[in-house]
């Protein structure tokens, strides 16, 4: 294997990791509400940004990313609250921009609040580059793509054999029965976009190291972490993990050998090619409409 | 929404011609006639935007990128090339009127959140190739664009551009009214009514969303191109997600399924954010709440809930 | 001469045979019923023949050319028109516009002349909308010409379908359940409709539920039971067949 292909591999998966962890986050949302959360790459910037905010007061960092991800979990849980719930049954139309301007507001009030720099985040375990192969990595890398196989194993855990975990799932299924077997499917909601939020705090604090972080990284990393559920197929949690993954690594590769200045385009274009042949992604998980 | 009243739509336009016509009356400085030309520039795009998502009960979210793409390809065909500007902003509407022909089809056999996100897909594929291909487009910094000018005659300073965005604003409104009301028009608005009945009634659901979204992308693509030769200047700022964010959140605030509010939406919401330029970094989070506030409490939007309770208890 | 035929027709989802194994033909200008009890597939049929659905197996030949497989608007096309069971009635225009995108076929106009609406479709809009108002008022709406859709009650809808799918001057009318949640006196009022409409030379095909209706009204009728044919024949016939009797009339054989 050339080192080259290797360095390229290496950086796919790695970002392929937060894709992932964004597209669990969307496929959660969609599954407990049918909702597609525009403001997911909002939470990502929250994430890095409250990261940023709390070791600036001071605070070491392990303390600093608990709050911030327990932030972002409010954050995730008002939105909930305060936009989708008010909504219910109105058109796809009026979700789809209510979630856009939640989105809009919170980069909105981001920018006031934090400003509209650029923040570096301290590396977790420092910057030495350990080599692997022919190729190098920074050690955040490890973290990045060992956090998020922890918390996959955790949520497959969570979804399989917890109560909590199960009724979420029951009620992405079939919303009636769950209601009718005793689920709150109000409270499964607000658990959904709680959960979401932290899965998207966390991605934004594990790449911020790397990345840096500001006030609208939440845009391209939502977006992309949506082409990667999509991808995989929204509703899936298998399907979010394979795509985000998947989804890094063309995007490397495609930098790498073919124009690094189009990267961003290929996100996109993965959205439109699923969208027009593979509607239900790879897992081939269709989302049913009634007719 | 009905009460087509073929009447009272001509003298909603009346009423459109006349505010135009004596605008200038208050528009004190330079300032001003920019302010108002910006809003006359948007409501072009918000009509046809409108005749998509409120008539035909669609979305798209890159609406900024045929707007881009008919400003850039005037640019382009002028500055670079030396093209007479009328003869470029025909081809450019052209280009668009084709590039959403093909894109169209596949595109529009999606619903929903899908559609949304295509669509997004798309605009930003578009702003970032145009930010990318710099050498044509003349990058992130944008390239400069010669005046509009045509048989002889240079179009120049704001108060003649006011005229010229009217006029065009007029016409672009007189011919949506006359859609809305054609058997076209009602085919499109039984789509949105019962896409199935209108199917059964005989009404080829993809021709006529197809259709709808080409005329919509045109209306962008003369609205681009008049800004490029306005402004004279042309960046990727204006062909961003954002731009297309503003442009729906316009049509969906002043009133879906209505021609004048598409006007009243693009007015409100362009005026709003120069008059917070004092407050230049509360833009983001007032429109945001804007948007969210509005689909809450007044999801048909301005002009259909201001006339309903106008017309007391009508439906 | 039968107008409509169906042969060897079947529809499944997903594994459920919605629709099995239907033989059956349609003379032009008669009427004819398909009745059953709920679930027998009345609906998924009737979505059948109006293109809603594509069969999974079997043909639809109507006027002797085949017509399965196509989009619904071909099928309207072709001279079917239909009513829903559960009213998809547009409620965002007027009942007057309803009718009128009932004739969408037969006002051919252009895009660019709808934009620019030159005097010859000014005029051809007004007789439109006469010939709409003449519509409404057959099928007994005349109170309703000037009212907004969502303004009306639900047996005017149930009649406003009806104008509309005649608008379309259709050689087959389906109608899917047009009494359904109708009291007695409405009832009455669909059945004299039908009944005109029968007289006018139309065929029709009616989906019902109510006896009275259907036994007074029809030329033929198919009994569904679980997708299947169970019965076909004349009135007489089909009422006093004894797998028809046992599966659904029951005591109402002898109403």
């Amino acid at each position: 294997m050339s080192a080259q292909f290797l360095q390229f591999l290496l950086a796919g998966l790695t970002i392929g990791a937060i894709y992932a962890l964004v597209a669990l986050g969307f496929s959660i949302i969609y599954n407990a509400s049918h909702v597609i959360n525009f403001a997911q790459g909002e939470f990502v910037m929250i994430g890095g940004m409250a990261t940023v905010s709390f070791v600036g007061l001071g605070w070491p960092l392990p303390l600093a990313i608990g709050a911030a991800v327990a932030g972002a979990a409010l954050v995730g849980l008002a939105l909930e609250k305060f936009a989708v719930e008010p909504a219910r049954g109105a058109s796809v139309v009026s979700l789809i921009i209510i979630t856009i301007g939640a989105s809009i507001l919170l980069r909105g009030l981001a920018s006031i609040l934090w400003g509209k720099n650029i923040h570096a985040v301290p590396a977790f375990s420092g910057d030495v580059p350990i080599s692997l192969g022919s190729a190098t990595l920074v050690p955040q890398s490890l973290w990045v793509m060992g956090v998020t196989l922890v918390i996959v194993l955790l949520l497959s855990w969570f979804f399989g054999r917890t109560l909590l975990g199960k009724a979420l799932l029951a009620t992405s299924h079939n919303r009636l029965a769950a209601q009718l077997a005793g689920i709150n499917v109000r409270q499964v909601l607000l658990v959904s976009f709680g959960l979401s939020a932290a899965l998207g705090a966390v991605a934004g604090i594990l790449v911020a190291p790397i990345t840096f972080t500001s006030w609208d990284v939440g845009v391209m990393l939502g977006l992309k972490g949506f082409a990667a559920a999509i991808l995989g197929g929204l509703g899936s949690g298998p399907g979010a993990v394979l795509g985000g993954l998947l989804l890094g690594v063309i995007e490397a590769m495609g930098a790498g050998y073919l124009s690094s200045a189009y990267k961003d385009v290929i996100a996109f274009v993965v959205i439109l090619a699923v969208l027009f042949f593979l509607p239900s992604g790879l897992s081939g998980r269709r989302s049913t409409e009634r007719v | 929404m009905s009460g087509t009243n073929v009447a009272s739509r001509m003298r909603g336009l009346a009423v459109l011609a006349g505010v135009a016509a004596l605008l200038p009356l208050v528009l004190v400085n330079n300032y001003y006639y920019e302010v108002a030309i910006l809003v006359g520039l948007n409501a072009i795009v918000c009509v046809g935007l409108n005749l998509l998502i409120g008539y035909a009960g669609q979305i798209s979210l890159g609406h900024a990128g045929f707007f881009g793409l008919g400003a850039y390809g005037s640019a382009v065909l002028t500055a670079r090339y030396g093209w007479p500007p009328l003869a470029a902003m025909a081809a450019a509407t052209f280009a668009v009127a084709a590039l959403a022909f093909v894109i169209g089809r596949p595109i529009l056999r999606l619903r929903g959140h899908y559609l949304a996100m295509a669509t997004l897909g798309l605009g930003i594929i578009i702003s970032i190739v145009v930010a990318t291909e710099d050498r044509i487009t003349g990058g992130p910094d944008g390239m400069a664009v010669p005046p509009l000018s045509a048989f002889g005659l240079t179009l120049a300073g704001e108060r003649s551009w006011y005229w010229v965005i009217a006029a065009v604003l007029v016409l672009s409104v007189w011919l949506a009214l006359n859609l809305i009301e054609s058997p076209r028009g009602r085919a499109l608005r039984a789509l949105h009514g019962s896409e199935i009945a209108a199917e059964v009634a005989g009404i080829d659901s993809a021709r006529e969303k197809l259709r709808v979204f080409v005329v919509s992308a045109i209306y962008a693509a003369i609205a681009g191109s008049l800004m490029a030769h306005y402004a004279g200047f042309i960046t990727p700022a204006k062909v961003t997600f954002f731009h297309s964010i503003e442009l729906v959140t316009m049509v969906v605030f002043g009133g879906m399924a209505s021609t004048f509010g598409a006007v009243v939406g693009a007015a409100v919401l362009t005026t709003l954010p120069q008059a917070l330029t004092v407050l230049k970094e509360y833009e983001m989070a007032v429109f945001g709440a804007v948007m969210m506030l509005t689909m809450v409490f007044m999801p048909r939007g301005l002009v259909p809930t201001l006339s309903s309770a106008l017309n007391g208890r009508r439906r | 001469m039968s107008l409509l035929e169906v042969e060897g027709l079947a529809r499944e989802f997903g594994g459920v045979n919605a629709i099995s194994d239907l033989y059956f033909s349609v003379p032009a200008g008669t009427v004819f019923s398909i009745i059953g009890p709920n679930g027998a597939g009345k609906t998924t049929l009737l979505n059948l023949l109006s293109g809603v659905y594509a069969p999974s197996a079997g043909q639809i030949v109507f006027d002797g050319r085949p017509l399965s497989g196509r989009a619904p608007h071909e099928h309207a096309a072709a001279g079917i028109a239909r009513t829903f069971q559960n009213l998809q009635v547009f409620f965002n225009m007027s009942a007057l516009e309803n009718v009128l995108v009932g004739r969408t076929l037969h006002d051919p106009c252009g895009l660019l002349a709808a934009m620019v609406r030159p005097p010859r479709l000014t005029r051809d809009e007004r007789k439109a909308r006469e010939e709409a108002a003449t519509l409404m008022r057959f099928v007994g709406l005349t109170d309703w010409i000037d009212a907004d859709a969502d303004a009306m009650p639900y047996g005017a809808l149930k009649r406003l379908e009806i104008a509309r799918a005649l608008a379309a001057q259709p050689r087959l009318l389906l109608l899917d359940e047009p009494a359904a949640g109708l009291n007695p006196v409405e009832t009455q009022g669909i059945d004299t409709l039908i009944s005109r409409l029968a007289k006018s030379g139309i065929t029709v095909v009616l989906v019902e539920h109510n006896m009275r209706l259907v036994m007074g009204i029809s030329d033929h009728i198919l009994v569904l039971d679980y997708g299947k044919c169970l019965a076909e024949g004349t009135v007489e016939q089909v009422r006093n067949d004894p797998r028809v009797i046992e599966a659904y009339l029951g005591a109402a054989a002898s109403a």
